[in-house]
């Protein structure tokens, strides 16, 4: 099992690149720790900010020394980046272009236990909804450094959701990564699954179960939330019969809301969303939330063979 | 009188004629912040058209950014654009001049509008500054009104954290606010204390609407070291058109025919002088 978590891979990127680019900063909420960071900050002082526990403090900095040029790194709990500081991420960040990106760390429900407080299962809706924003969620740490890489060659705002713990390998150091285009993990002529994040990998392991029981499934890892990869979407569910979406989101303006929407401008199909409700969550682990509610493979293979009737 | 108070006047012809012409803004607030804002552009800040993408450019942030209106003016009069192109288009349809500043304007550093941006934005300019090893500095206009808003703090406690002696804030203060006196709506008193306790260099100006005091205040600022400077400007709403002064509903009001003709008027006296 892998054990680098994606929070690790952004660090990794930052400290390499940082080396020879002195433009790269990095700003935290009394956050570096839990953001893998505290390496950048130690190895780069003049290269980081600490703006304490203010993440409007923390949205409106970044985005003052991106105005003077600087590409910024802005990292704190998705829970709180996306709504304590949302109006930042509106004006100073979306509305003005300046070149911050967003790591919303400990994404979806990623706390287990701490409770509705610090989940965020509503960012993707969030910030999809600003204008001038960009929005991902990569599954494992090779398609994240991939994802930092690109974002470093662009002066665009951008959030990226991140999940707190080490995910299992999805791709390797071969992994081919396009910008806004998502990656084809599977086709099949049956089923269509689309996930992202760290979600990912127990749709991966849900296709191969369904495919083993005669049922040909695919999956789509669509990291890129927005600019939305229709086009990927519209040619892999061509003949399918089902598309099932699995997403660690409220039901409302996430990936599942989004899938539906290209659907039905482009090619009507069979819709299912697996996601967290529209409730007070229970507690727990965030494997033991997603095998509740049916988030995991197990959760997925069930849900399918039920809605195909099988 | 004066060259920066003949140009304070001078803009002020300007912000009235807009004013009237677009039926639109916010008359009182302009009259009040134009000092301060002459001051800035016209003696203290190196900005100017020819060296606007110029990294050691000073920076200007105008948090209180429904004074929009004056900073148009402002901006035209130092020739980033034809201020009459600004006069007539003021909040019409399709204008780039809308009711807040936004970098479609040539001079407006970043978007804003959406009050208790500013200090942070400041904030993170003047830490730039300090990275790059720039002699730049970053000035931020706010309200007295917007100082309500929490955020402010937050940015105040980091500059004072991060000793930046590089920015220097301006509080318009003129006791006013859309709904009444500041006083009755949220009291914002005491501002130059709450600035101290954020490890701030405090200058009160008395007459804010003096741009001989406003200049001897950002002189002083500009050699201050150690930490960031607040300028509280105590100024009068609506300064120069009598029916205006310290009237709330003048924050946006709109003028009559002989409203306009009188404050024309009264300016255009001073202008005499």
């Amino acid at each position: 099992m892998n054990q680098i978590s994606n929070r690790q891979a952004i660090c990794d990127v930052l400290l390499k690149k940082a080396e020879n680019d002195k433009d790269i900063v990095v700003l935290c909420s009394d956050s570096r720790g839990s953001a893998s960071l505290t390496p950048f900050a130690s190895t780069y002082p003049d290269q980081f900010v600490e703006v304490g526990i203010a993440e409007q403090d923390l949205v409106g900095i970044s985005a003052g020394l991106a105005a003077c040029g600087k590409k910024v790194f802005c990292a704190s709990p998705a829970s709180f980046l996306t709504t304590r500081s949302y109006e930042q991420a509106k004006v100073d960040v979306a509305y003005s272009n300046t070149n911050v990106t967003l790591i919303g760390i400990s994404g979806g429900v990623s706390y287990g236990a701490l409770g509705m407080t610090h989940h965020s299962c509503q960012d993707f809706a969030a910030m999809s909804a600003l204008t001038g924003m960009r929005v991902y969620d990569p599954s494992d740490r090779f398609q994240m450094e991939k994802l930092i890489e690109a974002l470093l060659e662009d002066k665009e705002p951008a959030y990226i959701r991140v999940s707190r713990n080490p995910t299992e390998d999805v791709y390797d150091e071969n992994i081919e990564f396009k910008l806004n285009k998502a990656n084809v993990l599977g086709s099949g002529k049956d089923v269509l699954l689309v996930s992202c994040g760290e979600i990912v990998p127990y749709a991966k392991k849900a296709m191969e179960m369904l495919n083993e029981k005669g049922i040909s499934t695919g999956l789509i890892d669509m990291y890129c939330i927005k600019p939305f990869d229709e086009q990927t979407l519209i040619e892999a569910c061509q003949d399918i019969k089902l598309v099932v979406v699995i997403e660690e989101h409220n039901p409302f303006g996430g990936l599942g809301s989004m899938t539906a929407q290209v659907l039905g401008h482009h090619c009507p199909k069979r819709l299912v969303e697996i996601n967290l409700p529209d409730e007070h969550l229970i507690s727990g682990t965030n494997k033991e939330m997603f095998a509740y509610y049916g988030l995991d493979e197990k959760g997925i293979v069930a849900r399918t063979i039920k809605e195909l009737g099988i | 009188m004066d060259k920066l108070t003949r140009k304070s006047y001078e803009l002020r012809r300007d912000i009235i004629e807009m004013i009237n012409h677009s039926k639109a803004g916010h008359v009182g607030g302009d009259l009040s912040v134009v000092d301060i804002l002459t001051v800035l552009y016209f003696d203290q800040m190196n900005i100017s058209p020819e060296n606007w993408k110029d990294p050691n450019r000073d920076r200007f942030l105008l948090s209180k950014g429904h004074c929009t209106d004056a900073l148009y003016c402002v901006l035209g009069e130092k020739g980033f654009f034809d201020v009459n192109e600004a006069i007539e288009t003021f909040s019409q349809y399709k204008s780039k001049f809308i009711g807040h500043p936004n970098t479609d304007v040539t001079g407006v550093e970043i978007n804003s509008g959406s009050l208790g941006h500013g200090l942070a934005i400041g904030t993170g300019m003047a830490l730039a500054a300090r990275m790059d090893h720039r002699d730049y500095r970053t000035y931020v206009v706010l309200g007295d009104g917007e100082m309500a808003e929490g955020s402010n703090y937050e940015a105040m406690m980091a500059a004072g954290h991060y000793h930046l002696d590089n920015l220097c804030a301006t509080v318009d203060l003129n006791g006013l606010q859309i709904s009444g006196t500041t006083s009755d709506v949220m009291s914002t008193a005491s501002l130059a204390e709450k600035f101290e306790a954020f490890h701030w260099n405090v200058i009160e100006v008395e007459d804010g609407n003096n741009c001989e005091q406003l200049q001897k205040a950002y002189n002083s600022a500009k050699n201050y070291k150690g930490r960031p400077t607040a300028v509280i400007a105590h100024t009068t709403k609506g300064k120069g058109v009598s029916f205006m002064e310290n009237t709330a509903s003048w924050h946006h009001g709109v003028m009559s025919a002989e409203q306009y003709a009188q404050a024309v008027k009264e300016i255009e006296e001073v202008l005499a002088r």
